[in-house]
């Protein structure tokens, strides 16, 4: 008991002196409107601190933006008898639907493996999948091929060097988000590394939301289905029937 | 101009949409089909995700054909008779293909399912329209002047039981060949995700032995309400009718199908089924290097829940 409270004790003063983050963002709801074409979010703060900067190692700045997870299934090709067909299939448990970690150097030189491992702060960590059927035995090349595809996209970014850090406290960044994002709360974490371990991290999160005819048919497709399957083909109907009306008033005129 | 559709969760240019749109469209008031086997892979191509482009395909072919079968209902190129008992068949196809697809749905390989009811089928019917209206065409310059004789050979459509007075078509033929050629079509545009006019008129044609004046107008008839029907099963089942796709489709859609049903009324028979043959083939010629050709990216990515 004592000992536990000489070590609290100790930790106190080192709690005190660590190195805070303060941070800004350009804004902290992304609004989907029907003109949604992608956004550029701001990420910049300072790092705040009470005793004077730690020289042994330089400070690195390391940041993540993650969209809600969800399970995927990642099909293989094959060729089978001439023609190519899905054959094996492997469900990712949890893959991030947009994922960015942003760095101020090279990742493996900002952060050693074992944090990034705790944390699960590069994309190859913070794609989770847990079991694949037993016949599949390079279940990493499935991992992999979810990875390329989202890069392709633009939906996993890796921005190693893209933090900018000015005299050890002030930083900034910029993100990229393309425009098919899912809906949800965007984890962003900014973590602070000194010689690959982290010395102080932050948590906030932003809200990417359909707004207004966007949000409206969204949740009348789900809430009234019904209603919303007749709106769609009393639309159709009308929209032939106006058509057809239209181009029978240019002929008689 | 980018817009954002909500139930896709994708951003396109809307232009791309209205011309896609416009030019199947015409397609479709020139032959009568809905154009669904081809704007389907358009969707695809785009990046629609596969379950809201099938479903919001049907939503836009409801509008596609009922701009084109007004036009036909003017000219009395529609045979009702003959539709509803078509319609009767296609239900009720519909339904039964809808618990098929989802048999396959849980047998993993319903892509490859799909895929090779397009090749087959479009490579059949493309075929044999081919061949035969060339024949015809070929026929038709040889014997200038003399009249044609038309084919009323008594085959086995003839020669069954229930038979009913189609006057429009001027066929007197039993009900049960259309209304099992209805149910044929509605299986395979549910497992096909399309109105299914690409293999009607043809069955129509050669099977019933309808005219093809009164194909156009009375296959557009019925595919309106099989593609309802499929609208509201993905509406209620899926949610991935997306409402703003549709309505950027059929803007583009019914002012094709008008222009197209303007256009194929001033061509020939003969010249409007080698045209459509064609179209047939080129679309089966495309799934079939899909299957054949080493794709540059083997995995792909799926939703979870779907085994």
């Amino acid at each position: 008991m004592f000992r536990a409270f000489l070590t609290l004790l100790f930790l106190i003063p080192t709690l005190a002196s660590a190195e805070e983050v303060v941070l800004g963002l350009s804004k902290d709801n992304v609004a989907i409107t029907t003109s949604f074409d992608g956004s550029e979010i701001l990420i910049f703060g300072a790092v705040k601190r009470e005793a004077p900067i730690d020289q042994s190692a330089p400070l690195e700045v390391v940041i993540t933006v993650a969209g809600p997870s969800e399970p995927v299934v990642v099909r293989r090709k094959e060729n089978v008898f001439g023609i190519w067909v899905n054959t094996d299939a492997v469900e990712v448990d949890a893959a991030p639907s947009f994922y960015a970690v942003a760095t101020t150097g090279p990742i493996d030189q900002v952060l050693s493996n074992t944090e990034d491992l705790r944390q699960k702060i590069t994309i190859d960590n913070a794609i989770r999948s847990v079991g694949a059927p037993s016949n599949i035995t390079d279940a990493e090349s499935f991992t992999d091929a979810v990875i390329r595809i989202k890069q392709s996209q633009g939906l996993y970014q890796t921005l190693e060097g893209q933090v900018a850090l000015d005299q050890q406290t002030l930083f900034r960044t910029s993100i990229d988000m393309p425009a098919d994002l899912t809906e949800g709360d965007y984890a962003t974490r900014i973590f602070l590394t000194r010689d690959g371990q982290i010395v102080g991290d932050y948590e906030t999160s932003i809200a990417v939301q359909k707004v207004g005819l966007e949000r409206f048919l969204f949740n009348m497709s789900r809430e009234q289905p019904v209603w919303y399957g007749l709106m769609s083909l009393a639309i159709a109907i009308a929209a032939g029937w106006g058509a057809s009306a239209v181009f029978r008033i240019f002929r008689a005129g | 101009m980018q817009i954002y559709l909500p139930i896709a969760e994708v951003s396109v240019n809307a232009f791309l949409l209205l011309g896609l749109g416009g030019m199947v469209g015409i397609l479709s008031g020139m032959f009568g089909v809905g154009g669904g086997f081809l704007m389907t892979p358009l969707l695809f191509f785009i990046g629609i995700p596969p379950a809201v482009a099938v479903a919001t395909e049907a939503n836009q072919i409801v509008a596609s054909s009922f701009s084109g079968v007004l036009a036909h209902f003017r000219r009395k190129t529609v045979d009702l008779k003959m539709g509803t008992v078509l319609l009767v068949g296609g239900l009720t196809g519909a339904a039964l293909g809808v618990v098929i697809f989802n048999y396959l749905k849980s047998l993993g390989q319903v892509d490859l399912l799909v895929k090779l009811c397009y090749v087959v089928f479009l490579g059949i019917i493309g075929s044999l329209m081919f061949v035969e209206s060339v024949n015809a065409i070929r026929k038709a310059r040889g014997a200038e002047a003399g009249a044609a004789p038309k084919r009323r050979q008594r085959s086995w459509v003839h020669a069954m039981p229930m038979k009913m007075r189609f006057r429009t078509s001027g066929l007197y033929i039993s009900v049960i060949p259309p209304l099992i050629v209805g149910v044929v079509v509605g299986i395979l545009s549910a497992i096909m995700g399309v109105g299914g006019g690409f293999i009607m008129v043809p069955a129509m044609i050669y099977l019933l032995g309808m005219p093809t004046k009164v194909v156009v107008g009375t296959s557009l008839f019925q595919i309106i309400f099989v593609t309802g029907f499929t609208t509201m099963l993905h509406a209620t089942t899926n949610y991935t009718v997306d409402v703003v796709l549709a309505v950027l489709l059929l803007v583009g859609g019914v002012i094709g199908a008008q222009i197209g049903t303007r256009i194929g009324v001033k061509m020939k028979a003969e010249q409007l089924r080698v045209l459509l043959a064609l179209m047939v083939l080129v679309v089966c010629g495309k799934l079939a290097l899909d299957l054949l050709l080493q794709p540059s990216e083997l995995y792909s990515l799926g939703a979870a829940g779907g085994h």
